[in-house]
This record gives structure tokens, C-alpha cells and sequence, in this order.
């Protein structure tokens, strides 16, 4: 392992890593770098940076319409990778891109995750980067810039097919809860708790992070039983929606996830 | 066969399943099943019983004299308008039901543009007894308005697309949400050559039957099975899938594709994906489509709902950079004056997508004793609105 940011955060600490994700451009254009100053001065531990899409197909309502906010707010890459940059100078936290594959594809892969290197980004989400293809052509070029990815799993997903997901992932697996769009889910059904179970059986070699629905407290306790830590996004952006001051909003979620 | 996809479904660089975890165990359960099921001689049978006795197929080869006498050429119109629910669309979602019920799935989701493939899905889900739910652009709702009572009456329920460029595009986006959402009773019936493999082969499959009887129409017309020249509109391209689909391999035919041109290709305005587009991923597949610096995909427009779509399907980039397919293009306008041109000299009003295949006749140098096909993909009531409109504005001596 290099001197990845991820990488040195999961060889620290091994549970209740709370990560958020964060669209750039929403509500503000400007908006991430403060939010990424807040989130790392209230112990967050990682951001994932989502960068808009105009189609989005991981997507629930939610994330979706900040992603139109946020392109219509003017927002894009070489906007994104300046803000990344200019809040690196500031934090350590450790950042990873979050959007699809056509975003890397247009830029060309290796000019893209050069990119993501030159302005302090450690690895990325990509939900429709096909594993096969990854592990034929780009696994190499990721691996040249130490840079993560983090592969999803889901409830659907069969168990010798994970093993591979691990095997190909960096960084962590991403768990997600449910199968369904982002933010759809208000509570952890049984079969939800039994799929995390079995994930938990399955002791796989990266570190487990679970998002899609994490929206209180109760539940990212919950996953913390049986996984590393949660990622929340489509509730904290919905926080975002009616903030009259993106701090102050960032400050009280926070607390009332990490301490109730 | 050159133009067959891959183990992991490409067309040569093209095509392959660029979708989120969560649809991979769906599309994974396609895959496995589509071929073998299809292949079956129930189904088969089944298949073409059904297009016979409820299509109406074969659709003639309709030897269209007045327009060849124009046109100094011989022009023949494979009459896919007078199929059931009026468009080819009806091929494709016969097949998928079919394949459905033996995947007992009870739930039927679809995108649509034009309403061609809402109806065509709708009609088959009331004649199966299957729940439908169609996913439409509100752009669309408005402009393809007797599709839509057409979708309701059958049963459908037609959800309205709210997001993006509120048309195809997002209503694809919908459906393949909803579908993630409903991973286990639910299938998903495309209705073009694009999407994910193994959409594209397999929409391609179930269209290739007008190529199918193209061959022996013209045997017994003109005494061979090919024709010197086929053309026909691409949105997505799957009337263009099923005409090309037998000739694919025989380099005597010329192969060609037109797209909407809109207000004009450089205007800003228009839908020709492959002319204005390059490599990016749609729909989970990697094709040519229009799209900014960014990989942000771009909102087309054309007049024709149908081919108002950014992308084209991966099998249609393949052909156009092999060289197989040449490309051309007809604007709002061409289209609109070949719809009446049609209806002036055969009594046939196309619809507005098919009426840009027809405009590319005015592009194109023929010889006196070729054979061309024009695919005539649908009939043009639902666009009799469009239509009207053309010629007030004409009468009024404005453009």
C-alpha cells in the first residue's frame, strides 16, 4: 500500500468510519469546499465528492435533483477539480470521487485519474464500471496512481460474485443496503439485517462501508454492527435543500449522527 | 457473420452492459435465459403464429410506381405501418412477452418516445394479461397525444418523465430505475437496439424478421433476394436493426441510415447521434452519442418523438465505423415535405420518423434499374397534429 489517504484511515481505525457524500455545485456552486472544511472539522472521516451527471442511473430523486441544481449552477469538471484542490490545501481527509463512467471515459482514463491525483482526490465510486472490463483494461492505470475503487455489492448479488468484488475493489466494499435507488428506504427490514449478516460471514479482505438509506443515527448503528462504518447521502442532501446556512445545517447532522 | 456481438456482448469496441451493481443479477437472468428460450420451437412457433394471425405479417413489399418514376429508380416501401398498432415496435414486444411469461415475470415496465412502442407494449400486455407500466417523457405526452388515450385505453398505466430534456432519454432512465426497484417479478422491454447486452442482440433478433421476408419478397418480385440499396430512419435504430439484419453480411447492399437532422445539424437543434456524437456510454452502453466535454449527454431535439434520442444503438455505431452503414440526414422540414410527398403520390402518410428515410431520397444519385427499400416503419396518425401544422404555416406563406 502506498500513501493513500483511505488506505492509512482503515489501517487506523476499523469501526464506525462515517463517511458523507457531498454533490459538487449544490446547493452553491461553491458550496463543496466549505462543506468538505465542515464535515472534516466534525470528525467525518471520509467524503464521498459526488460530480454531477446529466444521467445518473444509481440514482434516487434526491441526489438527482441536486445533480441538476448543480449543473445548472454552472458547476463542471475543470470547476470540480479546482475545488478539489484549493480544499486539499486546507484538510487531510480523505476524498473520493463519486460519478459514472462516461464522465472518465470522455476525459480518456489515465488523463482523468491523473487528474484526480494532481488535485488531492484517493480514489473513486464508480456504479457502472463493469468488473470485468475494469479488471481487463483499467485495473492497471489505477493502480499506477494509487488510486481506489470501490466496487457495490448488493442484496442480489450471489455470494461467489462478492469474492470477486472484494478481489477487484480498493479502498473498501461498498455495501449497499438495499435493492433499490438511493434514499427510498425509511427503516432496516429483516432481510435487510440478514444480508448484512451474511456479508459479515463472509470476512471479506477489505475493509465494509454500507450505504443506500442510512438516514438517522439508529440505523448507521445498525450497520456498524456489521460492517466498517455507512456512508449518508441522500438525507444530509436533503438537509441541504432548506439550509439557511450550510454550516450551521452540517454541524447539527453531524452531532446527531455521531452522538445522537 | 461479422456483425454478431461478443462474449461480453460487443460489436467490435461497441456495446457491452456498463450498468450499476444493482442490475446486474436482472440483466444476468436475461442473458442466461434469452437465447435458450428463444431458440425453443414452442416459442418459435408461438412467436410467429402470433405475428401472422395478430400482426398481420408478413407486411407487403409494396412496389411504390409513382414515387419510382420520380425518383427515376425503382423504390420498393416494406409496409411495417400496416402491422398492428401501426410500426414495427410490435415485433420486438411480441418476442419480450413471450419471453416474459417463460421467465414468469408478471409485471411489464417500458419506456417510450413516439407512443409506438408504449402501445405496441401496452397491446401486448392486455392480450397476455400482464400489468403495464409506461414510462414517457412529459414532452412527449404533449406531443404524441392519441398514443397516449391509445396506451390508456389498453390498460397501461403511463407514468410522465419530469427529468431532463422530459423525452425518450429520461423516460429510459425512469424505466431502468423502476426496474432496479422491482429486481424479481418485473421485466423490462425495450423497445430499441440499445440498452445493455443483451438488449441490443436481442431486439435486433426479434426485428430481423422484415430482412426475413424482405429476402423472399424480392425473390419473387425481381428475382433475387437482396435489394441494391435499403434505407431506413435511426433514433435508437431498430427498424433499421431488423431491415439491415439478413443483408448484413451481403456487401452488394448498400446500407443506409438517416437520422434527424432537426433544425439543421449545426443548428444546435437536432438528433443526428452518430454524425455529431463520439464514444460514450448510454443506457449502459458504450456507443456513439452527443455529448459535451464532459461526458455530460446532451438534450437532442427533433420534430419526430422517435428519433429524439442522443444515442444510437451499438450494433449501428459498429456498422458506421466499419464503413458498413453510410449515414445521411433530413431535417424537420425534408422530413415534413417527404411525409406529404408520400401522401400525394401513393396515399400513404408515414410517420414522421419513417418520413426521414423517405427525405433521404432527395440525397441520393440512382440508377435506373436499381432496387432500393425504404423500410416504412410506421404509419403517421398519431403526428397528424405536425402535419396540419406544416401546411397552415405553408398556407400562410411562412416557413
Amino acid at each position: 500500500m502506498g500513501k493513500n489517504r483511505l488506505d492509512k484511515l482503515f489501517n487506523q481505525q476499523k469501526e464506525e468510519v462515517l463517511s458523507i457524500y457531498i454533490t459538487t455545485g449544490y446547493p452553491k456552486i461553491d458550496s463543496m469546499p466549505i462543506l468538505v472544511e465542515a464535515l472534516a472539522n466534525l470528525g467525518v472521516d471520509f467524503i464521498e465528492v459526488g460530480m454531477p451527471y446529466s444521467d445518473p442511473l444509481a440514482d434516487g430523486d434526491t441526489i438527482q435533483y441536486s445533480s441538476s441544481i448543480a449543473l445548472k449552477n454552472g458547476i463542471n469538471l475543470d470547476k470540480y477539480f479546482e475545488q478539489v484542490q484549493y480544499v486539499r490545501s486546507k484538510v487531510t481527509i480523505p476524498l473520493l470521487f463519486m460519478g459514472y463512467f462516461n464522465q472518465l471515459l470522455r476525459v480518456g482514463i489515465d488523463a482523468f485519474l491523473s487528474k484526480c491525483v494532481q488535485s488531492g482526490i484517493d480514489g473513486l465510486i464508480l456504479p457502472d464500471m463493469p468488473p470485468e472490463l475494469y479488471e481487463k483494461k483499467y485495473k492497471a492505470t489505477f493502480e499506477k496512481y494509487d488510486l481506489s475503487l470501490s466496487f457495490l455489492i448488493t442484496p442480489t448479488t450471489s455470494d461467489e460474485r462478492i469474492r470477486l468484488l472484494d478481489k477487484l475493489s480498493t479502498g473498501f466494499v461498498y455495501v449497499v443496503s438495499t435493492s433499490s435507488t438511493t434514499g427510498n428506504v425509511t427503516a432496516f427490514s429483516d432481510e435487510q439485517v440478514q444480508y448484512f449478516k451474511r456479508i459479515k460471514k463472509l470476512k471479506l479482505n477489505n475493509p465494509t462501508i454500507i450505504g443506500f438509506g442510512i438516514s438517522n443515527r439508529e440505523k448507521f448503528l445498525i450497520a456498524n454492527k456489521f460492517t466498517n462504518g455507512a456512508i449518508i447521502g441522500s438525507s444530509f442532501i436533503k438537509a441541504l435543500k432548506h439550509a439557511q446556512n450550510i454550516k450551521t445545517t452540517t454541524e447539527e447532522f453531524v452531532t446527531k449522527i455521531k452522538k445522537g | 457473420m461479422k456483425y454478431e456481438v461478443d462474449l461480453l456482448g460487443f460489436y467490435g469496441k461497441y456495446g457491452g452492459s456498463f450498468v450499476p451493481e444493482l442490475l446486474h443479477a436482472n440483466i444476468k437472468e436475461l442473458e442466461n435465459n434469452y437465447k435458450k428460450i428463444i431458440s425453443e420451437v414452442a416459442f418459435q412457433k408461438e412467436y410467429y403464429s402470433l405475428l401472422q394471425d395478430y400482426v398481420g405479417r408478413p407486411s407487403p413489399l409494396f412496389y411504390a410506381k409513382r414515387l419510382s418514376e420520380r425518383y427515376k429508380t425503382n423504390i420498393y416501401l416494406k409496409r411495417e405501418d400496416l402491422n398492428h398498432t401501426g410500426a414495427h415496435k410490435i415485433n420486438n414486444t411480441i418476442g419480450q412477452i413471450l419471453l416474459a411469461k417463460r421467465m414468469k415475470k408478471n409485471r411489464i415496465i417500458a419506456e417510450t418516445g413516439a407512443g409506438q412502442h408504449g402501445v405496441a407494449t401496452a397491446t401486448v400486455c392486455a392480450l397476455m394479461g400482464l400489468s403495464c407500466i409506461i414510462y414517457m417523457g412529459e414532452k412527449d405526452i404533449k406531443r404524441q397525444a392519441p398514443n397516449v388515450a391509445r396506451m390508456k385505453m389498453l390498460g397501461a398505466q403511463v407514468r410522465a418523465v419530469s427529468s431532463g430534456s422530459k423525452t425518450l432519454k429520461d423516460a429510459t432512465n425512469e424505466a431502468i430505475r423502476d426496474w432496479i426497484n422491482n429486481p424479481i417479478d418485473t421485466h423490462y422491454i425495450i423497445g430499441s437496439v440499445v440498452g445493455p447486452h443483451p438488449y441490443p442482440e436481442m431486439v435486433t433478433l426479434f426485428q430481423s424478421v422484415i430482412s426475413e421476408e424482405m429476402k423472399k419478397q424480392l425473390m419473387d418480385k425481381i428475382g433475387r433476394s437482396y435489394p441494391d440499396r435499403i434505407i431506413a430512419c435511426i433514433g435508437g435504430g431498430s427498424n433499421a436493426a431488423g431491415a439491415y439484419y439478413h443483408y448484413l453480411d451481403n456487401n452488394k447492399v448498400e446500407l443506409v441510415s438517416v437520422e434527424a437532422g432537426g433544425l439543421g445539424i449545426h443548428s444546435g437543434k437536432s438528433a443526428a447521434s452518430s454524425i455529431l456524437g463520439s464514444d460514450g456510454v448510454i443506457h449502459g452502453s458504450l456507443t456513439l452519442l452527443m455529448q459535451d466535454q464532459d461526458g455530460q449527454i446532451e438534450e437532442p431535439y427533433s420534430i419526430s418523438a422517435g428519433l429524439d434520442y442522443p444515442g444510437i444503438g451499438p450494433l449501428h455505431a459498429h456498422l458506421i465505423r466499419t464503413g458498413r452503414t453510410k449515414v445521411l440526414y433530413a431535417t424537420d422540414l425534408e422530413a415534413l415535405t417527404a411525409g406529404f410527398l408520400l401522401a400525394e403520390l401513393e396515399g400513404i402518410i408515414p410517420a414522421l420518423e419513417s418520413a426521414h428515410a423517405l427525405a433521404a431520397l432527395e440525397k441520393i444519385n440512382f440508377r435506373k434499374q436499381e432496387h432500393t427499400v425504404v423500410n416504412l416503419s410506421g404509419r403517421g396518425d398519431k403526428d397528424m397534429q405536425a402535419y396540419m401544422e406544416y401546411k397552415n404555416r405553408k398556407k400562410d406563406g411562412k416557413k
